[in-house]
């Protein structure tokens, strides 16, 4: 393990730019990757590309499907070798996060070979079409319809929440393929080009101001049977597979990310401390300690339920809790920075403020308990799957 | 290190469970309490946990201990978390034996560890001298008179302080209370002269004692450590105190929330089981989702302890801080979820709230650590 520690730490000496190792200053530093990606710099693109062609975007996929096909241990080393160096992530991906588990589970062999590599490099950009006008906690009740038309599918219908539909390549979408079974039971789950003739988006403005969800429409959308992902009508058990993904994913944000400062060390910039070496504000101090704790328990929780899955233990659904827990975490985190910056981070325009960064976030961090599935839906899920409690 | 248990760990685990549900269940807390028991514990009951090796599950085994490590002392202590299982365990098997196999002389661990091991000693960690925890704040004197010293002073809320036969002592060679430096730690037989010991009847029925020393004669032969220099291997021991005591909330946090959790699914108001309500559903869901963080951070401060690794002392604090929240949310919540019935007297679950208050305010509250924490962080 040290002689891979070794190789890493070289490996990283020499292909990571210098750019590309420093905290991200904003979102906007964030490699999404597509193909119409815009790189920032040369530095992002080769960041990328290197990455990419080792697999270690995707460090434990399998190395057949392009994947890094390290194990558990080398890539904490590879986490670890990269946090040392402050590398930034060089790809961040709906298709990694999300639809790449799901595939890996559900995909025939030629699906893996063909999307895989494609996510590993960073060459398509995913978007999710799972929540509807009238499908949002109750996801399962979705309309969006897809006929066999014999040499394809025909799909037609209107998703809402798709998160960047607008500059995505392809997506990942739930449908109903089965209009007189049950509700669970009529959904299929198939892919498709966002570029398909048929296909429209239309960004939501929010109250941060920014748009990162859409409205996405399907007019007479042709889609080949091929891309069907799975069985026909057993797109649920997907869909419940890909969610758990997800909210691991959101509930990920509850940890202070590797790029961003931690919470303490912000407020100990901007509020200074005082004689006894203890924050200004001993009411802040005591708000940011505490929420220190549950940061610090929160990040040793991942591991250890990482660690048990991987042994085989522990219970499912406990997504659910991780989603629940980080997102409220992640909430708290945005409001500790509001109050840590005072009157500044209430400007929403101007250069010196990153045009409201801090005010934009923390509106955005909003969202975090209501999508993929809200704090509630969460806690009922806790409440019916893992401590078995009767149904209302 | 995988937060994991293994094999060897969930043995461990099922045997102390098997035991102290058999033999030291809540109603022999209970009984002990109303017999009004002068030692409050069973000593019977602890030669049989001497027998299955507890009292020296952290003795290295040169000394006839089975150095498991603190990670195994945690599970027996979990275990002893969900049946309130009174016992010289975390006084004695816990921060006396870690204290001396740190600190002692080869002496002493020869003396000591043994018969800590083979449960003929029983000893009691005597820090505190005031009603909040604060291990700087010595201000009893270890006066230096002819070849040794003579101790001078008072300790409150000793653990075990009434049925130890042996004390260590921490007293003030020099320096001011509030110094780190200049604290001295000292064996003291409990039956030595100008020692007084009173017991203090605490809330969670348990043992605890305030301690006078008046004139008491001490060789340098009784120094554990080093001279001046006790501070650090009392933090030490507290430290894996600490973790071993969170380690005991998990294991009342667990068991307050599963009795609970079984009494949502029977209890029956408007014709309808209370569990199927979301409002107590919810605050159910949170306590599960607090209890898994709080299983988390106890088996990080224990595996980390036993590497000896930076980040211990850290680790203990978060430990002991989630776990002094989570036992208190876990335990107040039982009580309102069991409604009238949980107030009573009769019914077990007032022990865990008073045991679990206990237990948060010992070796440093939620306020404490919460604070240390930040302060170790540099702020």
């Amino acid at each position: 393990m040290e002689s891979f520690r070794q190789d890493v730490r070289d490996w990283l000496e020499a292909n990571c730019p210098q750019s590309m190792r420093a905290p991200y200053s904003s979102e906007k530093d964030i490699c999404w990757g597509g193909r119409n990606w815009t790189f920032q710099s040369e530095d992002q693109r080769l960041w990328l590309q290197r990455m990419g062609e080792k697999g270690w975007t995707t460090p434990e996929w399998p190395a057949e499907y392009g994947g890094g096909g390290l194990d558990r241990d080398q890539a904490k080393v590879l986490r670890e070798e990269m946090s040392r160096v402050n590398a930034r992530p060089a790809l961040e991906s709906f298709g990694i996060w999300m639809l790449g588990p799901a595939l890996l589970k559900y995909g025939s062999e030629e699906q893996k070979h063909h999307y895989l590599p494609q996510i590993i490099r960073g060459e398509i950009r995913w978007c999710q079409g799972y929540s509807e006008p009238n499908a949002g906690s109750d996801l399962a009740s979705l309309m969006t319809k897809c006929e066999d038309k014999g040499d394809y599918y025909l799909v037609n219908g209107q998703k809402v929440w798709t998160s960047y539909a607008d500059e995505a390549d392809w997506i990942f979408c739930l449908v109903r393929t089965d209009f007189a079974a049950k509700k669970h039971e009529g959904i299929s789950f198939i892919l498709f080009d966002m570029a398909s003739e048929g296909v429209s988006t239309k960004p939501i403005k929010l109250i941060s101001g920014n748009s990162p969800f859409c409205e996405t429409f399907f007019d007479n959308v042709r889609v080949p049977k091929e891309n069907l992902v799975g069985d026909l009508n057993k797109g649920w058990s997907i869909a419940k597979y890909l969610l758990t993904h997800e909210r691991a994913m959101i509930g990920g944000s509850g940890l202070s990310r590797s790029g961003f400062a931690s919470i303490s060390d912000l407020a100990t910039r901007e509020i200074g401390l005082n004689a006894q070496g203890r924050l200004n504000d001993p009411i802040l101090r005591a708000d940011i300690a505490k929420h220190e704790v549950n940061e610090w328990a929160f990040m040793l929780t991942m591991e250890r339920v990482k660690a048990e899955a991987k042994a085989g233990q522990g219970v499912g659904a406990t997504s659910s809790m991780l989603k629940y827990y980080g997102t409220e975490l992640n909430k708290k985190r945005n409001e500790l920075m509001m109050t840590i910056g005072g009157n500044e981070s209430l400007r929403w325009e101007g250069e010196e403020v990153n045009d409201g960064q801090t005010p934009r976030g923390w509106l955005r961090s909003r969202a975090n308990s209501i999508e993929g599935g809200t704090s509630e839906i969460n806690l009922n899920i806790i409440s019916k799957r893992i401590l078995e409690l009767p149904e209302g | 290190m995988s937060l994991v248990l293994n094999e060897e760990d969930m043995l461990l685990k099922d045997s102390a469970k098997g035991f102290l549900t058999g033999k030291a269940p809540v109603s022999a807390l209970r009984k002990l309490r109303d017999d009004r028991d002068e030692t409050g514990y069973s000593p019977e009951l602890w030669a049989e946990m001497v027998d299955m090796g507890w009292a020296g599950i952290v003795v290295p085994e040169e000394y006839g201990g089975l150095g498991y490590g603190f990670a195994g002392a945690g599970l027996i202590m979990e275990e002893m978390g969900r049946t309130l299982t009174a016992s010289p365990m975390l006084s004695t098997a816990i921060i006396g034996a870690s204290l001396i196999a740190k600190a002692g002389s080869e002496e002493q661990k020869a003396a000591l560890l043994g018969k800590i091991a083979d449960g003929s000693l029983i000893t009691a960690l005597a820090v505190d001298e005031g009603r909040y925890h604060g291990p700087r704040n010595v201000a009893m004197t270890a006066t230096a008179k002819g070849n040794g010293f003579e101790l001078n002073g008072a300790k409150a809320f000793v653990l075990d302080g009434n049925v130890a036969n042996q004390l260590i002592v921490a007293a003030r060679t020099s320096g001011a209370a509030g110094d780190k430096d200049g604290i001295t730690l000292f064996a003291v037989p409990s039956d030595a002269g100008g020692v007084t010991v009173e017991r203090t009847i605490m809330v969670d029925s348990r043992n605890a004692a305030n301690i006078s020393f008046d004139g008491v004669s001490v060789t340098g032969e009784q120094i554990i450590g080093h001279l001046d220099g006790g501070y650090g291997d009392v933090e030490y021991a507290l430290n894996i105190g600490r973790a071993c005591l969170a380690a005991e909330m998990l294991g009342t946090a667990q068991e307050s929330f599963e009795r609970t959790l079984s009494y949502l699914k029977e209890r029956k108001q408007f014709g309808k089981i209370i569990g199927s309500f979301q409002g107590l559903q919810h605050r159910a869901a949170h306590l599960f989702s607090e209890i898994e963080l709080a299983k988390s951070v106890v088996l990080k401060a224990l595996r980390s302890l036993d590497e000896g690794d930076a980040m211990a002392p850290a680790l203990a604090s978060l430990a002991k801080a989630k776990l002094a929240e989570v036992v208190h949310l876990a335990t107040a919540e039982a009580v309102q979820m069991h409604g009238g019935i949980g107030m009573t007297d009769e019914f077990d679950m007032g022990f865990f709230i008073k045991r679990a208050r206990v237990a948060e305010a010992t070796y440093g509250d939620y306020q404490f650590h919460v604070d240390r924490l930040a302060r170790m962080k540099g702020y």
